[in-house]
């Protein structure tokens, strides 16, 4: 594999761990612990929404973010032959 | 059947499984006694992960405490979930491409120095060693608690075991046990929490059920938000930490996560970089079906514990009450002599546990000699209880509370094996191969591995049966410790070129040393006047629970700008940064 295709492939890598990783942190620290006064306000049945993601929601969406890092690097993985 | 004989025979049958696998999967070279031969499958892997982390702690303790913080309680929901995604997006699959079979290796290796890797050595064996102290004695606790065994028997019963299937198996024995323990866990764990969901909402998921309404259509968790504001508590849904506090926690105990080498050394045990990313998402999914199951029983508990006690006289009180009252988790002191129980705001106790006296006082209670003149809360409830009694509260049947030991044996016992295994694989790989006698056969390093199994063992049991003062800071000191070393040092290691030795050693050294400093001084107390050492003189308002995170961001800041003021790396080192950020031709972990 050549240092262009390298580069490439890395960089998008990269850009795929800055829109996750804002997710992780939107979800957990954003939503559940310096907002969560607000969105406390707002409710989904039973709970109160900032709590309901501190303790149930952002879990989910760490679960969902892994796997789609799963499916995004394996098609990245193969569209520069690099699977394994 | 009795419920002994229940526990004695599920937990027979549960330990007889454990030592048949551990016969079926004996380790014949290093490699499968290091990383179980490269060739578990991602599924396989992501359960034994999840046994792996969830451990006594997790399974008996996690709802308690939550039960009794409230929204407090998230920190660690998020922290121990969260981390799983900053390793599969950060340091499992390179380090996985990397080959190799320890934490130390990568660091000795990417920063081309024996001083890098016998620091990274000792923090794997200092975080290893205090948090495995505390699962020999989670061991010997759910032994004393269920088979009305001697703590400390219980302790050489679980040394026994572990030592049997680590000492023949290694990594591969381990692997193999840990997906059938998290089998009887997470079904020990699940099956009382179904029934209460149900008894208390009609909904039998437990996740939903904590959302629901309850037989008076009144929404469970704004009844306890009323029960708990109306006697003076913060409602559950609120809580007490401050914003930056449970910041902290939080992201300590997610990068603590991400930098423990037994669970970071279990993705050397697949086959492919891809592999390592799915076993990530596995091992999370599974963790993820005991942490949010966990607070649905924390609110429930809780509930239940409120609505029972409160003003109800001593002498009409179910019969768990009592029972958990003779085992001394439950303490009640009539302090306004009503003959009826009060519980209010406030620590029912001076000091930690209940001493108790040789007296019943005028309802029958035990009576105890260290109650809070201070308050007027009668009631003291270890937290443990929530798990432990929930199958009695609810009714079930005998089995699911065997079930339940069970469950708490084996989330206690696949945790120490794995860190038992990280002690001896740091002990004869990372001392002894690499630096001591690089010349000794592979037989003979296996032998080694099996040794340092054997004294890891006996000095994880003397851990157990004596445990040191700092036992009961272990989570603070270990997630802090990881976080404030390994987390940056591999990080930079796969993420900048330009890292190097001197940056990445300055760095691990400032991280552990200002964590170790701040959590002796405003934790143990070692250090400086005790009358300093309270809340309002933490730096920023931080705990030290939550410190990790400070030593964290000192730790890269030092590592980037020492390695400013040295030479880049040489040219292999920065070929095989180049090398692990490519998937292909991972092949099996290999020792060179």
């Amino acid at each position: 594999m050549d240092t262009s295709n390298r580069k490439k492939y890395w960089h998008k890598n990269l850009q795929y761990l800055a829109i996750l990783l804002f997710i992780w942190f939107l979800v957990s620290y954003g939503f559940g612990i310096l907002w969560v006064d607000e969105l406390n306000t707002i409710r989904l049945g039973g709970f109160k929404l900032g709590f309901w993601f501190a303790q149930q929601g952002a879990i989910y969406v760490f679960v969902i973010l892994i796997f789609v890092y799963v499916r995004l690097m394996n098609r990245l993985d193969k569209k520069y032959k690099v699977n394994d | 059947m009795d419920i002994q004989t229940w526990t004695f025979l599920i937990v027979g049958l549960s330990f007889a499984l454990y030592i048949g696998i551990a016969i079926w999967s004996r380790a014949a070279s290093t490699k499968e006694f290091y990383v179980a031969g490269g060739g578990v499958s991602p599924l396989a892997n992501g359960l034994a992960t999840a046994a792996d982390w969830m451990s006594a702690a997790s399974f008996l303790g996690m709802a308690g405490i939550i039960a009794f913080s409230g929204y407090d309680g998230s920190v660690y929901l998020m922290g121990w979930t969260g981390g799983y995604v900053l390793l599969a997006l950060l340091l499992a699959p390179y380090l996985r491409k990397f080959g190799k079979f320890t934490v130390p290796d990568f660091i000795g290796d990417r920063y081309y120095s024996n001083v890098a890797r016998t620091v990274a050595v000792i923090a794997a064996l200092f975080v290893s060693f205090t948090y495995v102290a505390g699962q020999m004695r989670g061991v010997g606790v759910v032994f004393s608690r269920f088979l009305d065994v001697d703590v400390n028997t219980g302790v050489y019963i679980g040394m026994g075991v572990v030592f049997f299937y680590a000492f023949l198996g290694g990594m591969k024995g381990i692997t193999y046990t840990q997906v059938a323990q998290y089998c009887v866990l997470i079904f020990a764990f699940m099956v009382p929490a179904i029934f209460i969901s149900i008894m208390a909402t009609g909904n039998p998921i437990p996740q939903l059920g904590f959302g629901a309404t309850g037989e008076d259509g009144v929404y469970v968790l704004d009844k306890l938000d009323g029960l708990m504001t109306e006697l003076g508590f913060t409602a559950y849904t609120d809580g007490t930490k401050s914003t930056i506090d449970m910041f902290f926690i939080t992201a300590a105990l997610m990068l603590g996560t991400a930098g423990l080498p037994h669970v970071i050394i279990r993705f050397f045990t697949v086959p492919k970089v891809s592999d390592a990313r799915k076993s990530a998402g596995y091992a999370l999914f599974f963790i993820a079906i005991l942490y949010t199951t966990a607070p649905a029983i924390a609110v429930f508990a809780r509930t239940n514990l409120m609505e029972t006690v409160q003003n109800t006289r001593y002498g009409t009180i179910p019969s768990w009450f009592k029972k958990w009252e003779d085992t001394g988790l439950i303490a009640w002191t009539d302090k306004n002599s009503d003959g009826k129980i009060q519980y209010l705001p406030g620590a029912a106790l001076e000091g930690k546990k209940p001493e108790f006296i040789e007296f019943r006082g005028d309802s029958g209670e035990r009576m105890i000699s260290n109650y809070s003149k201070t308050n007027k809360n009668e009631l003291y409830v270890d937290r443990d209880i929530t798990v432990l009694a929930n199958p009695e509260i609810a009714g079930l049947p005998n089995w699911v509370i065997a079930l339940v030991a069970a469950g708490g044996l084996a989330a206690a016992l696949s945790t120490a094996a794995g860190l038992l295994l990280v002690i001896s694989t740091s002990i004869s790989h990372d001392l002894i191969k690499k630096q001591i006698a690089p010349k000794i056969s592979d037989r003979e390093e296996l032998w080694i591995a099996r040794g340092s199994a054997f004294l890891a063992v006996i000095v994880a049991g003397y851990f157990g049966i004596y445990p040191p003062g700092f036992v009961a800071s272990v989570v603070a000191l270990a997630f802090g410790l990881a976080a404030s070393s390994f987390f940056p040092a591999i990080v930079m290691g796969i993420f900048s070129k330009r890292m190097n030795r001197e940056g990445a050693i300055a760095g691990m050294i400032a991280g552990l040393t200002i964590t170790c400093y701040y959590i002796a001084r405003f934790k143990l107390g070692w250090i400086g006047k005790p009358e300093t050492g309270g809340t309002k003189y933490w730096w920023w308002g931080i705990s030290p629970e939550g410190f990790g995170t400070v030593g964290m961001l000192i730790n890269f800041m030092v590592a980037l700008l020492v390695s400013r003021f040295f030479d880049a790396p040489p040219k292999e080192v920065q070929h095989i940064v180049e090398d692990i950020r490519i998937p292909s031709g991972a092949g099996k972990a290999t020792e060179h």
